[in-house]
């Protein structure tokens, strides 16, 4: 099978699960041994990462501006990096002023081939100029859609010269590009709601994204939901048609662990970790509601939040006005190295989300032997038992649960065995699988349509 | 010539409450729920299934005999929910045809971690269904049929004539369960399950995709009738909620236990129905039954892995046991009683985290949404009797009113 594939985030640059989910899922689909071309709209800043290779400045460099690269382990797959401002999870209002700081910034220096050869300065901009326009004009959200716009035009353009049996495109910013490549080509289109306006947004949704969703969502042939949450929500918010609507899971590589020996007995204090973006959709006061309420019972224990987003300020004012500040240390986003680390030193990682279509990490906290206690308003709490679960808003139960796991150790030791060992039936190569067997209906559809 | 020997288990736990750290009251126990679930079963089994059990004894005029357990935390709750069941028992117990076994009050492992916590709870039931029957036990029944040679030496101390147990496969090897065997350790019978014939009525009875569905009442004489030459004693033993609440009434589990009796004594003259102390009599044991380690009823396993399979179980009846001398020594009985429904082994079998993704069996029991929730709320209860406890005379606690 041949996929053009079109997503928004790649480790290393990622911000949340989205990047982690089409890595493993590419990952998968190349060892399952299907070509996929995976075109993603590169971040400007940042783009030198020692496991991108630069495989061809390509003769279409000039005209459509785009990168080509493979990755190590990725033998099937050809990466297609397009320059754009496009980046998952930002909202309108916080995108302001980087579109401000990235128009400003955006140079041929940023573009480089592995050949270092420099676009001419005039290049891009060709392409870009409907997007320069637009952010003069200062329409700050409507800048993103001309990026999703701009985004679609060049995919197409990428289209051409490729061959592929089915287009598969990763969330809304990506939806106009699926269905344009889909039009030009005559292939059919699959699409994957990783989450949705109502997710990031709770009921105030912003009505061009919804309708970009919507739009994604009908004229798809095939649509994949990470969840039956998010299923029911397709059905429900975007009448989606169910027929037309399956659920893929999302997995886990299991390498997070190393079995280390737990520290020697000591008077040290517990850690309750909290690790995403600290947004409305994660429900991050819901954490320090809990985490004042266990400080009633238990003492000796500090709650770590690690990540950014725009709740970060209320959060240290929360915190502050609880009387908890002392208690709680907030760590900035973390990657790599230290994401390990936090793990290793919590005694249990708390996602306490308003809204999760499916949620990785918590499976990445099992893999590092480290218990779950997540809402139950989440896709990932459909496939785990081993895990605790509460509703977001019952912050007393959230308390008496943590508290639980700080005085029982048994307790913590059960959730870590059974729970390590439930997530290693997760793999991106059924997950791999299964989103081959919706291609396969994708195009048996279209075929029946003729 | 073969004996049918039936033995019904009739048990349901103090279920708890949902009781968090925010909590401190002395109300551990769901009143509503237990209300709710006793009569309920007692509508669709209990009181129905002694009906039948009464009718046949008059129809067969006294050739169809069996024997129940009953638990005293059953008792007390027909007592409170349901006493209309504890009077249809009464009139049972009045037939001379039905004989009550003895058992741990609490339905508890209490036998696995204190030997003078379990003498008390089997003297504690003895009394109770002596004061409600006007019979003493000659027959011992352990929790959920919990065994070794120990238990067996044990029951023979207390004055047993005989014990109840599992036909294990791994222990009988060739032989098989139908004859009497005697313990290596005391001088003291046992009885063996026969769990094919008894899982072919507890488990697979309604059950359409099992091969020999429909199970007729004369289908399941001839399998009884074929154990005539190889030894005397079909030991048919199960819970008693089989008949109307496992299996539903429209499976036709009553219309079946009704039947079954007259086709068994049919087929031959010699097949007859025996009390588990008349098996006793009749009979002499004809090999050694050698269970050095536990073996139980539960899961395929039969072992105790239902209940102490995981380091949450083990902790949880560690601490629960490690009470025993202050609740005692403090001399509240209503601290007594409250630690002690706390023993019932149900609460320690709803933490079992065996098959749980599978959602099976020990689901279906579970009140709780996960064996993690029911150890959490087991230890905060657990908590605040362990806080009892140690309260000083001099400032009780108040009862706060339920």
């Amino acid at each position: 099978m041949n996929v053009f594939m079109l997503g928004w985030e790649f480790p290393p640059f990622i911000s949340g699960g989205l990047g982690t989910a089409c890595y493993g899922l590419t990952k998968a689909m190349s060892e399952l041994g299907h070509h996929v071309i995976f075109v993603l709209p590169q971040p400007i800043a940042g783009t030198s990462s020692t496991h991108v290779t630069l495989k061809t400045p390509s003769v279409e460099l000039a005209e459509a501006a785009y990168r080509a690269y493979t990755l190590k382990e990725f033998d099937n797959v050809e990466f297609r990096a397009v320059p754009s401002t496009l980046q998952p999870y930002t909202s309108p209002d916080t995108r302001f002023d980087e579109i401000h700081h990235t128009t400003q910034s955006v140079t041929s220096q940023d573009i480089v081939t592995s050949g270092g050869v420099k676009p001419t300065a005039d290049t891009p901009t060709s392409i870009l100029g409907t997007r320069t326009g637009s952010a003069a004009a200062g329409h700050y959200g409507g800048d993103m859609f001309a990026e999703a716009q701009r985004f679609a035009e060049i995919a197409v353009i990428l289209a051409r010269t490729e061959q592929f049996d089915v287009v598969h495109a990763h969330d809304w910013m990506t939806y106009p590009a699926g269905i344009a490549v889909a039009r030009a080509m005559g292939k059919p289109l699959v699409v994957h709601v990783h989450s949705t306006e109502f997710d990031r947004s709770g009921e105030h949704v912003n009505q061009q994204i919804y309708d970009i969703e919507r739009e994604g969502v009908h004229v798809a042939d095939k649509a994949i939901a990470v969840s039956h949450f998010t299923r029911n929500l397709l059905l429900s918010r975007y009448a989606a048609p169910a027929d037309r609507v399956e659920v893929v899971y999302n997995a886990i590589d299991n390498n997070g662990s190393d079995y280390e020996l737990p520290p020697a007995i000591g008077n040290e204090e517990k850690l309750v970790l909290f690790l995403g973006r600290i947004t409305m959709q994660k429900g991050p006061e819901y954490f320090l509601g809990a985490a004042k309420k266990v400080l009633e019972f238990e003492k000796n224990v500090r709650f770590v939040m690690a990540g950014t987003g725009d709740m970060t300020k209320r959060m240290i004012e929360l915190a502050a006005e609880l009387g908890i500040g002392h208690k709680v240390v907030f760590t900035g986003f973390l990657r790599g190295n230290d994401v390990a680390r936090i793990f290793k030193m919590a005694d249990l990682y708390v996602m306490p989300s308003v809204s999760e279509p499916f949620g990785i990490a918590p499976l990445e906290a099992l893999s590092h032997d480290v218990p779950v206690l997540i809402s139950k308003q989440s896709g990932v709490s459909e496939i785990l038992s081993h895990v605790l679960k509460v509703d977001f808003w019952d912050v007393n139960e959230m308390a008496n649960k943590i508290v639980a796991v700080l005085r029982h150790p048994p307790l913590q030791a059960t959730l870590r065995e059974h729970g390590n060992f439930e997530i290693q039936k997760l793999t991106w190569r059924d997950s791999a699988e299964a989103c081959v067997g919706v291609y396969g209906q994708a195009i048996a559809a279209r075929r029946k349509a003729r | 010539m073969a004996s049918v020997c039936f033995y019904f288990q009739v048990h349901q736990p103090f279920r708890l409450r949902r009781y968090s750290i925010f909590d401190a009251d002395h109300n551990y126990f769901d009143d509503y729920k237990n209300a709710e679930i006793c009569r309920k079963v007692a509508t669709k089994c209990y009181l129905p299934a002694n009906q039948c059990i009464l009718d046949m004894i008059r129809v067969h005029e006294g050739r169809f005999r069996c024997s129940y357990s009953l638990t005293g935390v059953v008792l007390d709750q027909f007592e409170a929910y349901c006493p209309e069941v504890i009077e249809s028992f009464k009139r049972l117990a009045d037939t001379g045809c039905v004989e009550f076994l003895a058992e741990t009050y609490y339905h508890s492992l209490a036998f696995l971690f204190s030997r003078v916590e379990f003498e008390e709870q089997v003297a504690l039931q003895q009394e109770r269904i002596g004061r409600l029957f006007g019979q003493k036990s000659t027959v011992f029944r352990n929790t959920e049929l919990i065994y070794n040679n120990d238990v067996a030496a044990a029951a023979h101390k207390l004055g047993y004539k005989a014990i109840i147990a599992e036909g294990a496969d791994h222990l009988l090897g060739y032989r098989s369960p139908n004859f009497i065997y005697k313990a290596p350790s005391a001088p003291i019978a046992v009885l063996l399950k026969n769990y094919r014939l008894s899982d072919d009525i507890a488990f697979r009875f309604g059950n359409r995709s099992w091969a020999e569905w429909p199970l007729t009442a004369e289908k399941f004489a001839e399998w009884v009738n074929q154990v005539n030459g190889n030894g005397y004693a079909v030991n048919l033993f199960m819970d008693y909620e089989t008949f109307g609440e496992h299996q539903w009434t429209e499976t036709g589990i009553f219309e079946f236990l009704y039947h079954m009796p007259g086709e068994v004594m049919k087929i031959s003259g010699d097949n007859n129905f025996k009390k588990p102390s008349e098996i006793v009599g009749a009979y002499q044991p004809s090999g050694e039954y050698d269970c050095p380690h536990l073996i139980s009823w539960a899961d395929t396993e039969r072992d105790l892995s239902a209940w102490l399979g995981n380091a949450m179980q083990s902790n949880a009846l560690q601490e629960a046991f490690a009470l025993e001398g202050a609740v005692k020594t403090k001399g509240d009985p209503e601290l007594l009683s409250d630690w002690r429904r706390l023993l019932t082994s149900d609460h320690f079998y709803y933490m079992c985290t065996k098959y749980f993704a599978d959602g099976d069996v020990h689901k279906y029991f579970n009140p709780y949404e996960s064996p993690y929730d029911s150890y959490i709320n087991y230890m905060n209860v657990l908590d605040n009797v362990a806080a009892r406890s140690r309260q000083s005379l001099a400032a009780p606690l108040n009862r706060p009113a339920r």
